[in-house]
Formats: structure tokens, C-alpha cells, sequence
């Protein structure tokens, strides 16, 4: 009698044992994906700022200090390695495009040129999906940095070695997607 | 429950859902069968009829309700801001990107099908791309993009192909009666009988027309809710409710077989329709949204 139950309890410890592994497994694998889709929107918002300045360009020679402020907000973002490091570089991208678009107000021919407003809108799009992207992997590391916190899925989360993943911050005001009324 | 949990009750209740209306739909037939005395092995020929439809349905059925609605797919040159939403929104809900649809018609409305997350679509009506701003047409989105990651379209799909098998079986029965081949062969003429088997022929498709519905209301209400944890900004989809429910351009495309897919119900208002409604109604959505 007292073998099965203690047999039964060991079963269920190995079971909830497997089961918090597993799951902890899977919401790593998760985390990892959700880090690579944002990785993807943000190589997109870099891929487009060059073409972004030269459309300026043309129509806005002499804002030079812009152009370079994006343009180094972009090397920065290139060389920055690790969650942390890439949210900041990319918050510098972010004020640096907004400072570029409020420039932009002040070119009425630029406003209404094809090429700037498909470009504004692609930006507004990534920008979208970048926020989206954030929103997607901050739950899911939520998800799994409770379970490597909490009482008692901690414990199996030590022994195998899983340790919390840094949530990926913006700046206050960069909270919301960038708002685009048409 | 956590939106996880959710997702695999709804995988279990679509299975049950199938299992509980193949019975219906065979016990139907049986009665049928029985009461106009018709040879029993065609029990099996509509079983069979039954399983391939329902195979049919599962695999073509959101090609086939694209079609009938003349969705066109939506080019990203020609829609950039209705794509980049649903990528948008893809991402947020961390699914693959379905396949986006563009219906040509001014009553503004949208809907989601396929069979799960890899083979879905959404369409959206031009209507509703004109009449919403940015913010409302991502809280639509994101509400059919909760659909498609909930298993909705799944348990929608099969719903829509089961009734109409049984809408189809019923209406063969009636027709053959009223040419008399198959009614009166019976050896005791019971009339009551004939009389009761006319009715179940009948009545059977919105009986299985309510078991389905028992499924779709509550659905809706997850999928606002839902599309509100996408969107983290409840009062979008709200607005947007609200515009839909104000909107009285008819839409010309949709039918009673596919009412339940859209956002909101395309079709006009009357008793019948409120009471056989697959929405629930749209004052109550909104209250629940502006809650949240």
C-alpha cells in the first residue's frame, strides 16, 4: 500500500517534472522566433531609411545635421548586438525618423511627391509591425520569465538551466504605433 | 481561462460539435428513411455522401467562399495599408500571415475562413476599407485575425458545409415527395406518420442551423476580446462596431449560408433573422469593449 503511494506521487512528480520542461522549452523556441520577427521589421526599417534620405534629399538639400543624425542613429543600429543594446539603437532611429518627418512638414513638394508618401506609409507599416512584433515577444517572455520566477516551476527551471530573457523596452512616449490618419 | 487554453477547449469542441451533428444529421436521415420506407442501404450512400462533402468542404471550403463572394486577392501595391495590417496584425498574434482578400461592394464587412492558422484568409469588403480610419480597420482585423488563431474559421467551415449537406439532403426528400415517387408507398398509409416526416424535413436544417449558432455567439465575443489584447486598444474595434451597426448598405454578396463568417451580420434585419442571429447584437459587443 504505502509503495503505490509513494509511487504515485513520484509519478507525479516526474510528470509535472517533464511537463515544465516542455513547456519551458517552448516558449524559449517562442521567444527566440518572436526576437527573429522583430529582428526582420527592423532590418526592413534600416533597408528603407537610405532610400528615405535620398527622396529627402531631393527636395531638401541643405538639412544636412538631419541626414547624418539618421544616418548614424542607422550605423549604430547595425553594430548593436543583444536585446538591450538593439532597443536602444533602435529608439535612436525612431526620434532621429521623427525629427526627419517633422523636417519634412516644412516641404510642401516633398509632401505631396509619390515616392515620400509610399515611403511614409512602408515606414508607418514596418513601424507597425515592429510595435507588434515587441508587443508579441514582451508576452511571451512575461509568460516564461513567471514560469522561471514562480514557486515551484523555478526549481526545474534552474536545474536545467533556463534564466529570464530581458524584455525589450522602448522609450515611454514610443509606447503606441506611430499614429498615420488618412 | 488564458486565450491558450481557449484555443485547445475550441480543438476539442469543433470535434465534438462534428461528432454530435454527423449523429443528428444520420438519426435525421434514419427517420426519414424509415418513415417514407425507403430501402436502408441508402443510410450508408448518405453517410458516405456525408464524410466526403465534409472532406470536400474541409480542404476547398474557404476557396469556395471566397469565390462566391468574388473576393479578389489584394495586391500590396494596390492595398499597402490593408496589407501592412494584416502583417501588422499577423506578427502580433504571432501566426503566419494569412492570405488577404479584397470584396468589391460598399456595405463595409469582413470575414475570415480556411481551416487553421497555415490555410487561413481574411477578406475585407472595399466598403469598409473607405469608411475606416487606421484605428478601426486594425480592430476588425485583429478580430478576424483572433478567429483564425482561436480555430474559429475551423469550427465556422465545418458548421457552414454540415448545415447545407443537411439543407440539401431535406430538400431532396421534399422534392421527390411532391412528385409522389417516394410518399405513400408506405404499406400501413399512415398519414400522421407522412405528415411528421414532412415536418422533420423541414424543420432539420435550422435545427442544426441552432446547434451551430449555440457555438458562434459566444465565439464572437471571445474574438473582441481577443482582437483587443492584439490591438491593446479596445475602443478601435468599439468605433467600429459602432460604424458597422450604423451602416445600412446591403450587402449584395452575402447569403444565409455564410452569414456566420462575417464581423458583423450582413444580412437585414427582421424577427427571424435576430432570432436565428449568429451575432450577438452589436450594443452588447461595444458595452464589452468600452469595459475592457
Amino acid at each position: 500500500m504505502i509503495v503505490w503511494i509513494i509511487a504515485g506521487i513520484a509519478a507525479i512528480i516526474v510528470l509535472y517534472v517533464m511537463l515544465t520542461y516542455n513547456r519551458l522549452v517552448v516558449l524559449r523556441n517562442r521567444i527566440d522566433n518572436a526576437w527573429s520577427q522583430i529582428d526582420v521589421q527592423l532590418k526592413l526599417r534600416r533597408d528603407l531609411i537610405p532610400n528615405l534620405i535620398n527622396t529627402v534629399k531631393g527636395y531638401a538639400k541643405h538639412e544636412k545635421t538631419i541626414f547624418k543624425e539618421v544616418t548614424k542613429a542607422r550605423t549604430d543600429a547595425l553594430r548593436a548586438k543583444g536585446v538591450k543594446d538593439t532597443a536602444k539603437a533602435e529608439n535612436a532611429i525612431t526620434s532621429a525618423l521623427k525629427t526627419l518627418f517633422a523636417v519634412a512638414e516644412n516641404y510642401p513638394q516633398l509632401k505631396a511627391s509619390k515616392n515620400f508618401m509610399m515611403l511614409q506609409e512602408e515606414l508607418s507599416g514596418v513601424e507597425n509591425k515592429i510595435a507588434y512584433a515587441r508587443q508579441f515577444y514582451n508576452d511571451t517572455v512575461l509568460r516564461y520569465d513567471n514560469l522561471t520566477e514562480k514557486f515551484p516551476s523555478k526549481m526545474i527551471a534552474d536545474a536545467f538551466n533556463f534564466t529570464p530573457k530581458p524584455y525589450f523596452e522602448m522609450e515611454a512616449g514610443e509606447r503606441k504605433p506611430v499614429k498615420v490618419e488618412f | 481561462m488564458g486565450i491558450y487554453e481557449e484555443i485547445s477547449a475550441n480543438k476539442v469542441k469543433t470535434l465534438l460539435l462534428m461528432s454530435v451533428f454527423f449523429a443528428f444529421v444520420m438519426g435525421i436521415i434514419l427517420i426519414l428513411l424509415y418513415i417514407f420506407d425507403i430501402w436502408f442501404g441508402l443510410l450508408g450512400v448518405f453517410g458516405i455522401f456525408l464524410v466526403v462533402i465534409s472532406i470536400i468542404q474541409y480542404y476547398r471550403g474557404d476557396k469556395l467562399v471566397l469565390k462566391i463572394h468574388k473576393a479578389k486577392l489584394a495586391r500590396k501595391d494596390d492595398y499597402p495599408y490593408y496589407i501592412n495590417t494584416v502583417e501588422g496584425l499577423a506578427i502580433a498574434a504571432g501566426i503566419p500571415k494569412p492570405k488577404a482578400y479584397v470584396i468589391h461592394e460598399n456595405a463595409p464587412n469582413a470575414f475570415a475562413t480556411g481551416r487553421d492558422p497555415e490555410h487561413a484568409s481574411v477578406a475585407v469588403t472595399t466598403g469598409l476599407l473607405e469608411k475606416m480610419n487606421r484605428k478601426e480597420l486594425e480592430g476588425v482585423i485583429a478580430h478576424e485575425m483572433s478567429h483564425i488563431k482561436n480555430y474559429d474559421i475551423r469550427l465556422m467551415t465545418i458548421a457552414t458545409a454540415l448545415v447545407g449537406v443537411l439543407a440539401m439532403i431535406s430538400n431532396v426528400l421534399l422534392r421527390s415527395m411532391f412528385w409522389g415517387g417516394v410518399g405513400g408507398r408506405r404499406k400501413n398509409g399512415n398519414a400522421i406518420v407522412i405528415v411528421l416526416g414532412l415536418l422533420l424535413a423541414i424543420l432539420s436544417p435550422f435545427i442544426a442551423k441552432m446547434i451551430t449558432l449555440s457555438v458562434s455567439r459566444k465565439r464572437e465575443y471571445l474574438a473582441d476580446a481577443s482582437g483587443a489584447m492584439l490591438t491593446r486598444y479596445p475602443d478601435g474595434l468599439a468605433d467600429a462596431l459602432e460604424k458597422l451597426g450604423a451602416d445600412k448598405t446591403p450587402m449584395k454578396s452575402a447569403t444565409t449560408a455564410t452569414e456566420n463568417l462575417y464581423i458583423s451580420n450582413p444580412l437585414p434585419k427582421g424577427f427571424f433573422n435576430s432570432m436565428f442571429s449568429t451575432h450577438p447584437p452589436i450594443k452588447e459587443r461595444v458595452a464589452r469593449l468600452r469595459a475592457m
